[in-house]
């Protein structure tokens, strides 16, 4: 975009003119902006988190990838109507359903922020009473794993006692 | 604490120089952020779904006074002044994000303000558990207790995978924010306090400002909090930060011990000029009050001032903001300054009371 007042550089400044004659918009280079005094920058529009997300989202999309989404329509959130294209400007994700329309897409990112994809914390007990088991079982798992390194061998035989009855007991609910 | 009191006593309970470490931990804050399943995020919500998010906190309010076993207040943002949106900010009982669009935001505090609620805010609810010192285990018990009680009667939005769902996917996962707010005046004055922010990324840890994120350091005084949220337990969490303070408390002490063996007259020196100064002075800005408070309060830990409780520090940092001098009056419309006069009377009354209490 060229400056308004010149028409000849790049314009890097909007500034919000309001006097008598009513409000007046402008885009303008450094140059020109300067001509109308002081400038204060607001402040609040600081870098925010959100700013590095929303350029993690739009490298997250790789070449490859963005020749697929001239091919196909893109995705649209069923739940909230929210496109991948609204991650990249807001870098905000719109609701719980979000997560599973673009999950696939996600993942990559999440690895990158957090250097992991996969949950491994508490759980809602009401509605994630099997994921709480199958989360037991996994960290039983692992202690199994270390004692067996460890050579303690008796300890070893009663987590793996536990496993079986947790995988039972799932089992059984599945039925 | 009556509403008004709310808006007009600076003390805050888990901001009262208590708990472990208390000369140099001010306070330990836990955050879950939790979000209704099928209803899109508040950025993403009208004005009918954010009215539904209220509607269903409100609901299970009972059912947390019960489990707090403490009555609670909840505040519509809408209904208070800006000045009185301010102070809740100032008194960190809310963040500066909660304001900006208050249709449909409310904030619930417990009568000690141990425990916080804020509803639409960047996800739909944000459990915000308090208290002074160094102690994670104890915020987070309570914040799993209330999440239990909200959980058991509300669909939590919540994927095997990707754990507890929210807005911004920094906070995907546990939802936990843990933070631990530290005064550090010997490690800013020997000048190794930059090392601290450099490493502290390597760490998973993120170090803040006094009010958080994008603030200055202000006052010496910083928050330490966990970055990642993915693919830990809570209590790894807590303990990877806890295990991070403890290391910069001891490097603090080591610090404070090197500032009174080595130029100790100058220490001295400084201290008491920033007494004087916060005693006397007639007029005074907020940047210059938490630079001096945070001497003072040095001296006091030292044991160079011994007349003054350390209690005072605590409290001016609310007392001395901008916002809650002008709540005070009952003015929105203060010049400067009128603020730095009053807030260096209000600061020259608090000085002269701990002295008298001695």
């Amino acid at each position: 975009m060229l400056c308004d007042d010149c028409k000849k550089n790049e314009a890097c400044v909007h500034i919000t003119q309001i006097s008598t004659a009513g409000k007046l918009d402008k885009n303008l280079c450094e140059k020109c902006a300067a001509q109308y005094g002081n400038l204060v920058f607001d402040a609040n529009k600081g870098f925010s988190v959100n700013d590095f997300l929303k350029g993690i989202f739009s490298s997250g999309q790789t070449r490859p990838e963005a020749e697929e989404t001239v091919a196909h329509p893109e995705i649209i959130c069923p739940n909230c109507g929210m496109s991948y294209n609204d991650f990249m400007h807001s870098g905000k994700i719109g609701c719980s359903i979000c997560y599973e329309t673009f999950g696939k897409r996600l993942e990559p990112l999440l690895r990158r922020i957090h250097g992991s994809s996969v949950h491994s914390g508490k759980i809602p007990h009401r509605s994630g009473g099997e994921i709480e088991a199958k989360q037991r079982i996994l960290v039983l798992r692992k202690e199994l794993e270390d004692r067996v390194v460890n050579e303690e061998y008796e300890q070893a035989a009663k987590l793996r006692d536990q496993i079986k009855e947790l995988e039972k007991n799932l089992a059984k609910d599945a039925e | 604490m009556s509403k008004e009191e709310l808006f007009t006593q600076p003390q805050v309970s888990w901001l009262n120089g208590e708990g472990a470490e208390g000369d140099i931990v001010l306070s330990s804050r836990i955050r879950l952020a939790r979000n209704f399943r099928d209803i899109p995020f508040p950025n993403r919500a009208d004005l009918a779904q954010l009215a539904k998010v209220k509607e269903l906190v409100q609901s299970v309010l009972p059912d947390l006074e019960k489990a707090l076993a403490c009555p609670c207040r909840c505040l519509s943002l809408d209904d208070l002044t800006k000045l009185e949106k301010n102070v809740l900010i100032e008194k960190h009982l809310i963040s500066s994000n909660h304001i900006k669009n208050p249709a449909h935001r409310i904030a619930v505090f417990s009568e000690d303000l141990k425990v916080s609620l804020m509803v639409n805010e960047e996800d739909h609810l944000r459990l915000q558990c308090m208290v002074p010192g160094l102690d994670l285990k104890t915020p987070l018990t309570v914040a799993f207790q209330l999440d239990d009680v909200v959980e058991s009667k509300l669909d939590i939005a919540f994927n095997e995978k990707m754990g507890y769902l929210t807005s911004c996917p920094t906070n995907l996962g546990t939802g936990l924010r843990a933070s631990v707010m530290l005064h550090l005046p010997g490690l800013v004055f020997t000048q190794q306090i930059g090392k601290i922010i450099n490493i502290s990324p390597q760490l998973g840890l993120a170090v803040r400002g006094l009010f958080g994120e994008g603030t200055e350091f202000i006052g010496n005084i910083f928050q330490i909090s966990n970055q990642l949220t993915l693919g830990f337990t809570e209590a790894e969490l807590i303990e990877n930060l806890t295990g991070a303070v403890k290391e910069i408390i001891t490097h603090e002490r080591a610090a404070r011990k090197a500032l009174m063996a080595y130029p100790k007259d100058k220490v001295v020196d400084d201290v008491w000029r920033s007494f004087g100064i916060l005693r006397y002075a007639r007029s005074i800005s907020d940047q210059e009050v938490l630079s001096l408070l945070s001497k003072v309060r040095l001296g006091i830990d030292l044991g160079i001032i011994e007349d003054v409780k350390a209690q005072v520090f605590n409290e001016l940092l609310v007392a001395s903001q901008t916002n809650y001098l002008q709540n005070l009056q009952e003015n929105e419309n203060m010049s400067q300054n009128e603020i730095d006069k009053k807030r260096a009377e209000l600061i020259r009354a608090a000085f002269a009371k701990s002295i008298a209490r001695e």
